[in-house]
């Protein structure tokens, strides 16, 4: 009682963000744990309904499962393969001069930062009429006679997603790698040189990636959050629902849920897995992230 | 072209052997591969910006354009005039929502990280894990709960549905914490020593000390609040932004007005991207900081 008293200045200066942090950061998980054991519309008072809509997601949702497909190809083939194209390409610029390397990072990172004004433009290269730029070199080339609805086509929603996911999330992971890389402290790579490394994946592996494991983990949450997230994307270009629900992820069905058909707690019990789902492949990518360089 | 992008190494340190010359051509060829699927989609969205009517509508679509033409973007212009809200209204709404956000959040997140970088008060490890808990918790998953919060706080459809939820995110304290642990701690003592109250230290010692960090979290706050200002918190037409004004502008007439659709994409892309390149090398420092212990 006596410490606390005596750092009431501390508690004081982190007050009027811990309350904001409370309110919107996690009060809304807290909020969404409650309302996914009920039956909630806005409107009428919650009724408490134990687990059913965590049964009728897995047993009676079949679109849900399509939405947890998709969002695991997201996370498990899109979520690693940004974050080693990042990791390699910041690694191969690290040793530009600082001009070119300050372009490259520019360039990989503009497309994050110019979100929804970046995803028109996807809409006009994969549109579904010739004077769409895929369909109109396509017909061009003579590979295709009628054009592809790339966007209204069930086959063809997610590859085109995977895309255009893949052109918007090398970000905030490529600027801490870049920075990353410029922090491992020099002298390692001499001593490495000294203790019989030989060549520069040996030096990737054994120095720089250990030396980096901070940096790493923090890109792994950025990345995770990045891939587990996609949603707004999907029902930008795809529709929401999109042909066939093909590009239904988690977060756009609980937009579906939610905002559409106003079953809060059904759409909650989503966003509750959700979470769970990324806090555990936190840990898993945490967990892998030590092992390497050992 | 190698000497000229790769600085010369020294010799005698014996690390020229670490690369080779087709290692470097394939770095080169990656790169040009990489960047230009980078960079595409921002050259075309301007490109379409500018072509006349005509050429959009060409088949087979060109890459370039014939006869550049400013048509769409005083197109633009004038349907945002004759709009029943004028459009210095939206472009307001936007600056002070964007600002407000961003400096209310720099303030109170910066007044929390000092105390938890730096003072060992009792509750502090719990505190900062709930923090990095709270990294996940980001706005795309938890959109709905933080609906409902906002609307029972009577904060729906005012400005504080846009400016709070963004205050009380975790990626700004957090990136201004690790940041102000490299402190030395001589500076604080000094500032102490001299009399210097908690408060005085904070304020006079640490933010102008943790420039390039409070700018970052500035650019990522920015990019986020320009970006992500959902249209379902506020609906009075006088109270939208500049992003939603655009979108419904272009939403209302997709196939005819593509033109000027992508003349309001380049005007949304430039903010973000002329203040990233402004404070890219702030921003590379602040990432240095950026890891994440297991």
């Amino acid at each position: 009682m006596e410490k606390i008293k005596k750092y009431r200045t501390s508690y004081l200066m982190m007050l009027p963000y811990l309350v904001l942090f409370a309110l919107f950061t996690i009060l809304p998980v807290v909020v969404s744990v409650v309302l996914s054991f009920t039956d909630y519309d806005m409107v009428q008072k919650p009724v408490f309904v134990g687990l059913e809509n965590y049964f009728q997601i897995f047993l009676n949702d079949e679109y849900f499962i399509v939405a947890l497909k998709n969002t695991l190809v997201f996370a498990i083939i899109i979520g690693p393969a940004s974050y080693v194209i990042c990791f390699m390409i910041a690694w191969l610029i690290n040793e530009l001069k600082p001009l070119p390397r300050a372009l490259v990072t520019a360039l990989f990172y503009i497309p994050t930062i110019v979100g929804a004004a970046g995803w028109n433009v996807w809409r006009l290269i994969f549109s579904s009429d010739q004077y769409g730029l895929v369909n109109g070199f396509l017909m061009k080339w003579g590979f295709i006679n009628e054009p592809i609805g790339w966007l209204t086509d069930e086959a063809y929603i997610m590859p085109v997603l995977i895309i255009v996911q893949l052109w918007m999330s090398m970000g905030i992971s490529f600027l801490t790698f870049i920075a990353g890389f410029q922090n491992v402290d020099k002298t390692l790579y001499e001593a490495g040189m000294m203790d019989g490394i030989k060549n520069r994946f040996q030096e990737l592996w054994y120095i720089t990636i250990p030396a980096m494991s901070n940096q790493m983990i923090f890109a792994v949450v950025m990345q995770i959050v990045n891939c587990f997230a996609v949603g707004e994307v999907s029902s930008v270009l795809a529709g929401l629902p999109s042909t066939g629900y093909a590009g239904e992820t988690i977060v756009t069905h609980i937009m579906d849920y939610g905002n559409l058909r106003f079953e809060f707690g059904y759409a909650c019990a989503m966003a509750v897995i959700l979470v769970v789902m990324m806090q555990y492949s936190k840990k898993f990518a945490t967990w892998l992230i030590g092992k390497m360089g050992h | 072209m190698k000497s000229k992008i790769f600085p010369k190494r020294k010799k005698k340190m014996g690390m020229d052997n670490r690369r080779s010359k087709i290692g470097n051509g394939f770095v080169i060829f990656l790169l040009l591969l990489l960047g230009a699927f980078m960079a595409f989609p921002l050259y075309y969205t301007v490109i379409q910006s500018l072509k006349p009517s005509e050429e959009l509508f060409q088949f087979p679509p060109r890459l370039y354009v014939l006869r550049p033409t400013g048509e769409h973007y005083t197109e633009l212009l004038q349907l945002m005039s004759n709009m029943w809200v004028p459009f210095s209204r939206y472009l307001f709404n936007t600056l002070f929502v964007t600002f407000a956000g961003t400096i209310f959040h720099v303030l109170f997140a910066g007044m929390a990280a000092y105390p938890l970088a730096k003072h060992k008060f009792p509750g502090r490890d719990f505190l900062f894990a709930v923090i990095l808990l709270g990294l996940m918790f980001v706005g795309q998953v938890t959109f709905l709960p933080t609906y409902i919060i906002i609307s029972k706080l009577g904060m729906l459809n005012t400005y504080w549905a846009y400016i709070a939820p963004s205050v009380g995110a975790s990626l700004g304290l957090f990136l201004m914490k690790q940041f102000i642990e490299q402190l030395p701690d001589s500076l604080l003592e000094a500032a102490r020593i001299d009399g210097a109250s908690e408060w005085r230290t904070c304020f006079k010692i640490v933010f102008p000390n943790i420039k390039p960090a409070v700018l970052t979290v500035f650019i990522f706050q920015f990019v986020n609040i320009w970006n992500g200002l959902s249209k379902e918190l506020v609906y009075d037409e006088q109270l939208k932004v500049v992003k939603v004004a655009l979108e419904q502008i272009s939403a209302s007439n997709a196939y005819a007005r593509m033109g000027s659709g992508m003349a309001g994409s380049v005007l949304l892309m430039i903010p973000p991207i002329v203040i990233f390149i402004l404070m890219q090398r702030n921003v590379v420092e602040t990432m240095t900081c950026a890891g994440l212990k297991e």
